[in-house]
C-alpha cells in the first residue's frame, strides 16, 4: 500500500496530462494556426470544430494540476512557486484565448482584437507549457521540502526549446484535426502545413531526445544502462515508424489516420519523458513516495476517479458523437 | 523598491477571487433560470419561454467563459501564490477540489457544449436535460468549494502530523460545522442575484416599450423569486450569523463592532470603527439590539474584541461596513419583491413606472451582496487562513516580491480588459433583446420554432 500507492497516483497524473496536451493540444493548435487563414469564413470553420469541445478539454487542466494537489501536496507546493512566471503566463494567455471563443462572435468592430486575442492566447499558453515541461525536467532546487532557487531559473535555452515544440506539436495536432472536420480549402491547407510541421516536430524530437542524456547524467543513466536500454529501445523504433506511417496517411489523403497517429506521436515522446524522470516527480530530488499525501485521502481520491473517471469518459464521447462529422461553412453557433 | 510579498498575494487573489465569483454566481442562478425555461417550454409548448431561454443562453455563454477562465487561474493560485497553505492543507482540502472537478467541471463544460451548439443536433428532450445537467453542475461546484471553504472556516475531522493537517473523518470534514448554513447562503444568494438582473432587464424593456411578452414573463419570475426566497434568504443569513457566533466570535465581535464584552451590546447601525483607540466613533446604535440578535436576551453578553490578543484579531472595517451593505441591499431585495408582489396583485397589465425605473437600476445589488458577504466572512477570518491554525503569513509561497508584484499588475490589465469587453458584449445582447438574429443559425426561418421542427424531425409541440 505505501509502496504502490503513489506509483498509481503517479500514472493518473500522467494520464490526466496527456489527456490533456492532446485534448487542449489540438483546440490550442487551431489557434496557432489561425492567422494562416486567408478569410473570416475560414477562420468560423476552424473554431466551430472547436467550439463544443473546448472548454470540456480545458477541464483536464484542472484535474492534472488538482491531481497533483490531491496526490502530492509537497510536489504541488514546491513546482508552483518554481515555474511560477510561466504557469502565471500559461494562465493569462488561457484567459484570452477562453474568452475569444464567446467575444468573437458578438463582437463585430472588434472582431480581429479577438482573432488576435485567440491566436496570440493559444500560441503563448503553449509555449508556457513547453517551458514548464522544460523547467521542470531540467530540475528543481529544492531545500528542506521547498522550492529554494531564484524566480528565473527556468529560463534557459533548454526550456525554451521545449517551448517550441510544444508550439509545433500542437499545430501539428491542430492540422490533423482540420483535416477530421473541414473539407476544402480549410483541409487543403492543413494538410500543406501538416507535412512540414510533422518534420519540424520530429527534428525537435531528435533534438531533446540527445540533449536530455548528454546534458543530465541521471537521464543517460537511465536509458542506456544496462540492461534498461534493450528493454526501452523500442520506444524510440516505435516513434520513428509511427512518424514515418503519418507522413505517408498525409501524402495518400487520408482524413482520420493522420491525427490518431500524431497522438501516438505525443504519447510516446510523453512515456520517454517519463521514462527519463521516473520516480521523481521534482527531478531531481523529490519522489512520488517523498511528495505523497496522506493515505487515507490518496485512497478516497482513487475511488472517486475509478468510479467517476468512466463516466465522465462516456458522456464526453457521447457529445464528440453528438458532433461527429465534418463542420459546413456557416454551420452555426447556438 | 520594497515588496511585501504577503500583501501583495493577499492583495492578488483578493482581486482574482473577487472578479471570479460574480460570474459563477450569476451563472449558477442563470442555468438554473433557464432550464426551468426550458422545462416551462417542453411542457406548455409556448414560444415565448423558448425565445427566453435561447436569449438568456447567449448571455450565459459570455458570462460561463469568464468564470471558466477565471476559475482555473484559482485552481493553480493556490500553488503559485499560497504553497504552504497548499501543503499545509494538500491531505484534507485539496480532494474536495479534486472531486469538485470529476463532478461538476467535467460535467459543465461538457454538456455546455450540447446546450449552446446544440439546437440543430439533439430532440429537445435532449436539449433541456442538458441545461438541467449544467445546472446540476453549477450547484455540484458550489457544494465542494463551500465545503472546502466552511473547512477552513470552521475547521474538523482532522488531526495535526507532522505539522500538516491529516484526515481522520471524511463526512465530518465536508459536513464540518459552517457547511449547513453556507452552502444554502450562498446558493439563495446565487439565484436572488440572477433574479435581480432578470428583473432589471424585463423592467428594461417594458420601460423602452419592448417584447411586451417576455418582459412580463422575466419580470413575474424575477419578483416572485424575491418576494419568496429573498425572506428565506434572511432567515438562513440569520441562523448563519448565529453558528458564526458559535465558532467564530472574533468575526461576530468585528461584524457588531463590539469591543467590550462586559456589557450588552448595542445594535450599531453606523459607526467608525477605531482599531488603535478600540471604541467607535460617531456611533449611531440601539442599545442591547446586538445582544438581543446574537445571545437572544437583551442582557445576553457575547465576546468583545478586546477578549482577544490584538495579534488574533481580524480587522474590523471591512466585516463591519460589509456585512452592513449585504443586509442593506437584502432588505432592498425584500422590499422590491413585495412591492412588485402588490403591484402585480393590484394591476396586472400595467406596472407603475417608478417601480420600473427602480427595478430598472437594480440589477448590480446582488453582486455588491455576494461580493460584500464575502469581504465580512474572508476578513472576518484573518488573521487565520485556516481557523486557528494557519496564519495567513505563514501560508505564502517562497517567492520574490517583485514576480508577485509584476503578476499582480498582469492581472489588473488582463481582468480589465476581459472585464470591460464582457460587460460590454452582455450589454450589447441585452440591448439586441430576445429573438435578435446575430448569432441565429442561418439555417432556421424562424428563431421561436423548436429547431427539430425546423428539419422536420420532430413535432411542433414538444415533449409528446
Amino acid at each position: 500500500m505505501e509502496w504502490y500507492l503513489p506509483v498509481i497516483w503517479g500514472v493518473i497524473i500522467g494520464v490526466a496530462v496527456i489527456m490533456y496536451v492532446v485534448l487542449d493540444g489540438f483546440d490550442l493548435g487551431i489557434g496557432i494556426l489561425f492567422p494562416f487563414a486567408k478569410e473570416e469564413r475560414e477562420r468560423d470553420t476552424m473554431m466551430n470544430t472547436v467550439a463544443p469541445f473546448w472548454d470540456g478539454n480545458e477541464t483536464w487542466l484542472i484535474l492534472g494540476g488538482g491531481g497533483l494537489w490531491v496526490a502530492f501536496p509537497k510536489a504541488y507546493a514546491v513546482v508552483m512557486p518554481a515555474l511560477y512566471l510561466p504557469v502565471i503566463i500559461m494562465l493569462l494567455a488561457l484567459v484570452f484565448r477562453g474568452v475569444a471563443f464567446e467575444f468573437r462572435w458578438v463582437a463585430m468592430g472588434s472582431r480581429r482584437w479577438w482573432n488576435a486575442a485567440f491566436a496570440g492566447g493559444s500560441l503563448v499558453a503553449a509555449f508556457s507549457q513547453g517551458v514548464i515541461l522544460g523547467g521542470l525536467v531540467q530540475g528543481i532546487t529544492v531545500k528542506n521540502g521547498a522550492f529554494a532557487g531564484g524566480p528565473l531559473d527556468w529560463a534557459t535555452p533548454f526550456a525554451a526549446l521545449c517551448g517550441i515544440g510544444v508550439v509545433l506539436g500542437y499545430a501539428l495536432l491542430g492540422a490533423t484535426w482540420l483535416l477530421i472536420k473541414t473539407d476544402g480549402v480549410v483541409a487543403e491547407r492543413a494538410r500543406a502545413h501538416a507535412i512540414p510541421l510533422l518534420l519540424a516536430v520530429m527534428a525537435m524530437m531528435a533534438v531533446v531526445s540527445l540533449w536530455t542524456p548528454i546534458a543530465f547524467d541521471r537521464i543517460a543513466t537511465r536509458w542506456f544502462s544496462r540492461p534498461n536500454i534493450f528493454f526501452l529501445a523500442p520506444v524510440p523504433i516505435v516513434t520513428v515508424l509511427v512518424a514515418l506511417a503519418v507522413l505517408h496517411w498525409l501524402k495518400s489523403g487520408r482524413e482520420m489516420l493522420p491525427f490518431f497517429g500524431t497522438v501516438g506521436l505525443f504519447v510516446l515522446g510523453f512515456l520517454g519523458l517519463a521514462i527519463s524522470t521516473f520516480p521523481y516527480l521534482v527531478p531531481p530530488s523529490l519522489t512520488v513516495w517523498q511528495t505523497a499525501a496522506a493515505a487515507p485521502s490518496q485512497i478516497l481520491m482513487l475511488f472517486g476517479v475509478i468510479f467517476l473517471l468512466p463516466v465522465v469518459l462516456g458522456y464526453m464521447a457521447f457529445v464528440y458523437w453528438i458532433f461527429r462529422g465534418k463542420v459546413r461553412e456557416g454551420e452555426g453557433y447556438h | 523598491m520594497d515588496f511585501d510579498p504577503v500583501t501583495l498575494a493577499r492583495i492578488q487573489f483578493a482581486f482574482t477571487v473577487s472578479f471570479h465569483i460574480i460570474f459563477p454566481a450569476f451563472t449558477i442562478g442563470l442555468s438554473a433560470f433557464i432550464a426551468t425555461l426550458e422545462l416551462l417550454w417542453l411542457k406548455t409548448g409556448r414560444d415565448v419561454y423558448h425565445r427566453l431561454a435561447r436569449f438568456w443562453t447567449k448571455i450565459f455563454a459570455v458570462s460561463f467563459a469568464m468564470g471558466v477562465v477565471s476559475g482555473i487561474v484559482l485552481s493553480y493560485q493556490f500553488g503559485t501564490n499560497w504553497s504552504r497553505y497548499a501543503e499545509f492543507v494538500g491531505s484534507v482540502v485539496a480532494p474536495l477540489i479534486g472531486f469538485e472537478v470529476l463532478t461538476a467541471f467535467f460535467l459543465e463544460a461538457t454538456f455546455l457544449g450540447i446546450m449552446l451548439f446544440g439546437w440543430n443536433r439533439v430532440p429537445p428532450w435532449l436539449h433541456v436535460l442538458s441545461c438541467c445537467v449544467v445546472a446540476f453542475g453549477t450547484f455540484m461546484s458550489a457544494f465542494w468549494i463551500l465545503a472546502a471553504n466552511s473547512w477552513m472556516q470552521t475547521p474538523a475531522g482532522f488531526e495535526l502530523r507532522d505539522g500538516l493537517a491529516y484526515p481522520l473523518d471524511w463526512l465530518k470534514i465536508i459536513f464540518n460545522p459552517s457547511f449547513h448554513w453556507r452552502l444554502p447562503h450562498m446558493l439563495l444568494a446565487a439565484y436572488l442575484t440572477t433574479s435581480l438582473v432578470v428583473l432589471s432587464v424585463g423592467a428594461r424593456y417594458l420601460l423602452a416599450g419592448k417584447f411586451p411578452e417576455e418582459s412580463r414573463v422575466m419580470m413575474v419570475m424575477g419578483i416572485g423569486m424575491l418576494a419568496i426566497v429573498g425572506p428565506v434568504q434572511a432567515f438562513v443569513g440569520d441562523s448563519h450569523g448565529l453558528n458564526t457566533a458559535h465558532y467564530q466570535p472574533a468575526k461576530i465581535a468585528a461584524i457588531e463592532a463590539h469591543w467590550d464584552s462586559k456589557e450588552p451590546a448595542p445594535l450599531v447601525l453606523f459607526a467608525w470603527p477605531d482599531e488603535k483607540a478600540e471604541k467607535n466613533l460617531y456611533e449611531i446604535s440601539i442599545p442591547r439590539g446586538a445582544s438581543l440578535m446574537i445571545t437572544h436576551s437583551l442582557d445576553g453578553l457575547f465576546p468583545g474584541l478586546k477578549d482577544f490578543a490584538p495579534q488574533d484579531r481580524p480587522p474590523v472595517l471591512g466585516p463591519f461596513f460589509g456585512f452592513r451593505a449585504m443586509v442593506g441591499v437584502g432588505v432592498v431585495m425584500i422590499l422590491l419583491g413585495w412591492i412588485g408582489a402588490w403591484l402585480i396583485y393590484r394591476d396586472e397589465e400595467t406596472i407603475t413606472r417608478w417601480y420600473l425605473r427602480i427595478c430598472s437600476w437594480a440589477w448590480p445589488l446582488g453582486f455588491i451582496a455576494i461580493l460584500s458577504g464575502w469581504v465580512v466572512t474572508e476578513q472576518g477570518r484573518q488573521p487565520w487562513v485556516v481557523d486557528g491554525l494557519l496564519r495567513t503569513e505563514d501560508a505564502m509561497s517562497p517567492l520574490a516580491g517583485w514576480t508577485v508584484a509584476l503578476t499582480l499588475v498582469l492581472f489588473l490589465i488582463v481582468y480589465g480588459i476581459i472585464f470591460a469587453a464582457g460587460i460590454y458584449f452582455m450589454n450589447r445582447l441585452i440591448t439586441r433583446g430576445p429573438g435578435g438574429t446575430l448569432i441565429e443559425p442561418p439555417s432556421t426561418e424562424r428563431p421561436s420554432r423548436p429547431l427539430a421542427a425546423a428539419h422536420g424531425e420532430g413535432q411542433m409541440t414538444p415533449g409528446s
